[in-house]
């Protein structure tokens, strides 16, 4: 654990589909833990992880729980840059109009509702994992 | 034969091989991860759409409901319930499942 006051740069990683694999949940699990340290948390979604964020999921046939809904809850632990490879969506037929509408409420601007979502290009993809401090990988 | 995929077609090469090897008249079912095959506006939604021609495809529809999905499934692709896929089981000589 970091020293006090120290913060770092943290990025999760998410690579994987919900509901195949338990990566998914696992990850969202451990996002709102690290979450209480008041770290710059960052979240990645790429490849396959951008059909986390598909709207409209309903778990009831399969017998699984739907955590979707914990994604919107994201922005009131102060995660609120949540990054989405463009074309890993471009690719599956996906827009962002398919995603949740992700927001958190900026306390500097009276508490102004901004979008959690940021479409990033591949390059960009490169520069913001250089940035980090940590990287984890679900 | 039924083929059964439960892959992403974005993580393994499960569902290009079961395009690769099925004969015309076949049946092919997405599954699980499977189902993100069955997507129109993907990168391999061609190959789907030119399987359709010879073969049935078919998506499990509570798979695709619990990803959000079921209103992106292809023109052509039947939905199926659970009791659909013990049908196709029992209506097909050979389960080929592409894991």
């Amino acid at each position: 654990m970091s020293e006090a006051g120290a913060t770092k740069k943290f990025l999760y990683i998410n690579r994987k589909a919900p509901y195949g694999t338990i990566y998914a949940w696992e990850s969202l699990e451990v996002v709102l833990i690290g979450a209480a340290f008041e770290q710059d948390v960052s979240l990645l979604f790429m490849d396959d992880g951008v059909y986390q964020l598909i709207k409209g999921m309903d778990t009831k046939g399969i017998g699984m729980k739907n955590f979707s809904a914990t994604y919107s809850a994201l922005g009131d632990y102060d995660v609120n840059k949540i990054y989405v490879d463009k074309d890993a969506l471009a690719e599956r037929g996906l827009t962002l109009e398919d995603l949740q509408h992700l927001v958190w409420e900026d306390e500097n601007e009276d508490w102004a509702e901004k979008d959690s979502i940021r479409l990033v290009s591949r390059d960009e993809i490169a520069g913001l994992l250089e940035e980090q401090d940590v990287i984890f990988n679900f | 034969m039924l083929h059964i995929v439960n892959k992403s077609p974005f993580t393994t090469t499960s569902l290009e091989s079961c395009l690769r090897v099925s004969k015309p008249g076949a049946t092919i079912l997405l599954i699980e991860d499977g189902v993100y095959g069955a997507l129109d506006g993907s990168r391999v939604s061609d190959a789907v759409r030119a399987a359709l021609a010879d073969r049935t495809v078919c998506v499990l529809g509570v798979d695709a409901a619990a990803r959000g999905v079921e209103g992106k499934v292809l023109d052509g692709i039947d939905v199926v319930d659970y009791d659909g896929f013990v049908d196709l089981v029992a209506a097909n000589d050979g389960v080929q499942s592409w894991l």
